[in-house]
Order: structure tokens, then C-alpha cells, then sequence
């Protein structure tokens, strides 16, 4: 499926914006992300497996906040940096 | 861009910045400085460290804006740069109970020259980690991190900057001996390598909480030893200047002679590497609201020369009134020249520094993000 990467999180997927990966979860689409992206998951994803406060992942736009949420292969995954800092 | 190295000149300051991490460097006059482009912009640096044992390992405890915690590593002087492959992090909790993950990685500290590879590392919320391989991977120092008083020693809660493990200093004749300090919680030893811990407290005054009398839970800001007489400590605490000469369990607060109307409340203690009397600060304003900043809007180091018995005014050179900057805990340093040179970072984005111990002052570099951290890099010490 098809996940669209924030610009903070470029570094890892050599600048591309989207990228495809498969997971039945957004767990296991996660660990597949690092998989081919080593690091990623942790800048998004605490130790204790909380979705970081400034991170947002979406599913065809709608929120999630559980990362045992199902996925379906035509589902779109948006990962979002939340507007903050300064 | 340019590619910056800590052997480009004969003096590197590593600076650690709110937005990036930055190396200034000199000609051995420390005459003419060269401010390198950043790296990282935009990344939180809190503290960008040398490795003495090997100058061309250098690591950076950085976070992002939105981003989780990570830590940077370079292993050629800082020419290029890669993400630690595991980083530290809290073990994860059993299912339904809570558990603790790192905000950030605040302190960075090289192990003990017999531990080639071996660092240590300090995070918010309190937390010790250590690498063995130069940074690359760090495993939790379960003998602090799940110590039976724990819970205890941070029940405090943290400081408006975050609870803060910090000033993880080694022995240099034990690698077993380790001290580190915690903001709000104290400072603690280990003589086994870090599987036991006890306060080591007694002397400081902690006015904040309703009994200033406990064995812990006091905010030390930055504590120090020196590296030739490692029995010497000195700390800058919420609560003024101390020293302690170990075997001694008590610390005595030289801060009560400084005068009066400056105070004694400060971030930032260093010492001359080769004299340990020789000790300098930075006051800042801690009445009322606590502004944390130049006690009269006019900045100055003070300087003692015996240990803390008295302290002199050096701001020549400095801004004679309405600066109202802060200089944070890990950003002032000496280097190893004759004379020493002393350097501090403010929270203004300005670099300061002097050639002759503190006794004039020029402005190296300005307009940069709040600074962090101040370290000098390997050759510079």
C-alpha cells in the first residue's frame, strides 16, 4: 500500500515522499517500514509502542491512535508531523 | 556547504544549538575564528561531545521537532555523519503496566580510557545508558534505571527544561566509579560500575522543597571533577556553589563567598584542566520569578583561584548593561592552551570567548540559535 512520508522523515526514505509497503497493521506496516528504512520507526513510534505526541498517522484520512488498526492493501497511510514548534 | 572537520584548525569548539550543531574554529593564537555552515539545521542538539580517546569519534544527542530522540555519529572528525543503529530507549513495560520512554538524549559522556568504545549517555526522563561501541548501540544501566529507589530519587519531577540525568562523570583512575547528577533529584555515586547507587547530597541546601533537610532530591545543574585530582568535585546547584573532597561526604557551598549582591545561583562550573583550584562561573539572576539571567542585565564570569575561598569579577569586554542572556549547563569550556582559553555559548545565539582565562572577552560568534553546548574537540584540550 501506499504510504505518504513527511518531509522530517525524508532522510530516511532517500527523499521520497511516498513509498510502498505492506502490512496487515499499521504494527506490522511500521516494521516493515524499518525494515527498509532502518530508524524510521523509532522517530515516530516510542519504546513502549505510543505514537509520539507529534505524530499523526492517518488511514484513507481518518486518525488512528492504535497500532493493531487492520489495514487493507487499497488503504492510503499518511504519516503527518503536527503542526508545532518555532 | 562547508564540510567541517575538528582538525581543521588548532581550536575546535563543538557547539550544540536549539537549530543545529555548529564547529568554531581557531588558529592557535585563537586570533581569528571560522564558524563552519550547520549541520543538522533545524535539529535539537543538546550536547555535541569528542571522544578523547579517539578524536575522530564524535557523537551528538539530538532530537526533532516532532521526532523522536536519536543520537549522531561521526567517526572521522565530524567530515560525515550517521543516525546510532540502536538507540537508548527504556525497556518495554509488560502488557498493562506503564512505562517510561526517552524524550531525549540530554548528556553524553566518553567512557574511561582503559573502555576503548564505551560511553554513556543521559536522557529526560532520568535514564542511564551506555555503548560499547562507540555510540553505535546503548543498552539501559539497569542498576540506576530500576534501582528500588527510583521512584524516590525522581519523585520530584523535573525543571521547566525537562527532568534531566546529567554530569555522568568517570573516575579516571576506576572506570568502576561513576557520579552523575539529576535535575530535580540530585547526585548520586556508583563504585561498581553503575549496579549500585547511593545519594551523595549531604551539605546541599534544596530551599525549594518544604524539608531542605533530605538526603536527596536537591537540583544540581552541573557537576564536575578534575581530571587530575579526581577527589575534587564542584557543583552548580539551584541552590549555589559547592565543593567536595572526597573521601569527605559533605559538600561545602564556597558560593557564600560571592558577593552578596551577585549571588551564587548559576547553570555552568568549569575548572582549569591543569590547576583545581582555579574555578569559573556564570551568575545569573535567581530572585523573585527567577529571570536566569545576567544578575543586573551586566554578564560576567567570576573566577576563583582557591577553590572557592573567593571569587573575582571578570567582565571586561563584556556588555556593560542590558544583556540579558543565559549561559546553560553544558555550555562553557576551557581548552588546553597556555593561557587557558574559556569560552561560553548564550542563549542568545552568541558565541563568547577569552584567550587569557577569563580576563578579556571578545565575541567569536553571533546570531546562531539559543546554545546548548559548548565542548572542545580532542587537540584543543
Amino acid at each position: 500500500m501506499i504510504v505518504r512520508i513527511p518531509s522530517p522523515l525524508r532522510s530516511y526514505t532517500a527523499h521520497e515522499s511516498q513509498v510502498e509497503i505492506e502490512g496487515s497493521s499499521v504494527a506490522a506496516l511500521l516494521a516493515n517500514l524499518d525494515r527498509h528504512y532502518p530508524g524510521i520507526r523509532f522517530r515516530m513510534i516510542d519504546e513502549q509502542d505510543h505514537i509520539r505526541q507529534h505524530i499523526r498517522i492517518f488511514v484513507n484520512s481518518q486518525p488512528v491512535s492504535e497500532l493493531s488498526t487492520s489495514l487493507k492493501a487499497t488503504d492510503v497511510v499518511q504519516i503527518i508531523c503536527a503542526l508545532s514548534g518555532g | 556547504m562547508v564540510r567541517a572537520k575538528t582538525n581543521d584548525g588548532d581550536v575546535t569548539i563543538l557547539i550544540g544549538s536549539r537549530k543545529g550543531a555548529f564547529f568554531l574554529t581557531a588558529n592557535r593564537s585563537r586570533s581569528r575564528w571560522r564558524l563552519s555552515d550547520p549541520l543538522y539545521l533545524g535539529h535539537i542538539i543538546y550536547h555535541a561531545v569528542a571522544d578523547p580517546r579517539d578524536g575522530r569519534i564524535l557523537l551528538m544527542a539530538a532530537k526533532t521537532g516532532h521526532l523522536g530522540p536519536t543520537v549522531f555519529r561521526s567517526t572521522d572528525s565530524g567530515l560525515t555523519w550517521k543516525e546510532a543503529q540502536k538507540l537508548p530507549a527504556f525497556p518495554k513495560a509488560p502488557e498493562g503496566a506503564e512505562g517510561r520512554a526517552v524524550d531525549n538524549v540530554f548528556w553524553l559522556s566518553p567512557g574511561h580510557p582503559s573502555e576503548p568504545g564505551v560511553w554513556y549517555a543521559g536522557t529526560s526522563p532520568p535514564g542511564l545508558f551506555r555503548s560499547e561501541d562507540n555510540g553505535d548501540t546503548w543498552e539501559p544501566v539497569s542498576g540506576f534505571n530500576d534501582h528500588p529507589m527510583y521512584g524516590e530519587w525522581t519523585k520530584q519531577g523535573g525543571t521547566p527544561g525537562g527532568h534531566l540525568l546529567h554530569s555522568i562523570l568517570i573516575d579516571p583512575r576506576n572506570p568502576s566509579h561513576i557520579y552523575l547528577g539529576i535535575s530535580v533529584g540530585g547526585v548520586f555515586e556508583s563504585t561498581d560500575k553503575g549496579k549500585n547507587w547511593h545519594p551523595l547530597n549531604a551539605g546541599c541546601a534544596a530551599d525549594f522543597l518544604p524539608d531542605g533537610g533530605v538526603t536527596f532530591g536537591h537540583d544540581p545543574h552541573c557537576v564536575i571533577l578534575h581530571p587530575l585530582a579526581p577527589d575534587r568535585l564542584y557543583q552548580q546547584n539551584h541552590c549555589g556553589i559547592y565543593r567536595l573532597d572526597r573521601p569527605g561526604q559533605e559538600w561545602t557551598r564556597i558560593g557564600n563567598n560571592m558577593p552578596r549582591e551577585v549571588g551564587d545561583i548559576g547553570f555552568p562550573i568549569i575548572t582549569h584542566p591543569k590547576n583545581p583550584d582555579h574555578i569559573w562561573v556564570f551568575p545569573m539572576d535567581g530572585t523573585e520569578v527567577w529571570p536566569r539571567t545576567s544578575p543586573d542585565g551586566k554578564p560576567a564570569t567570576y573566577v576563583s583561584e582557591d577553590g572557592g575561598a573567593s571569587w573575582r569579577r571578570q567582565d571586561r569586554g563584556l556588555p556593560r548593561r542590558h544583556a540579558y542572556f543565559t549561559v546553560k549547563r553544558q555550555a562553557m569550556t576551557v581548552d588546553g592552551l597556555d593561557p587557558v582559553g574559556v569560552y561560553f555559548g548564550t542563549t542568545g545565539g552568541e558565541v563568547w570567548g577569552s584567550s587569557d582565562q577569563g580576563e578579556s572577552w571578545g565575541c567569536l560568534a553571533r546570531h546562531l540559535p539559543e546554545v546548548y553546548s559548548l565542548t572542545m574537540a580532542v587537540g584543543s584540550r
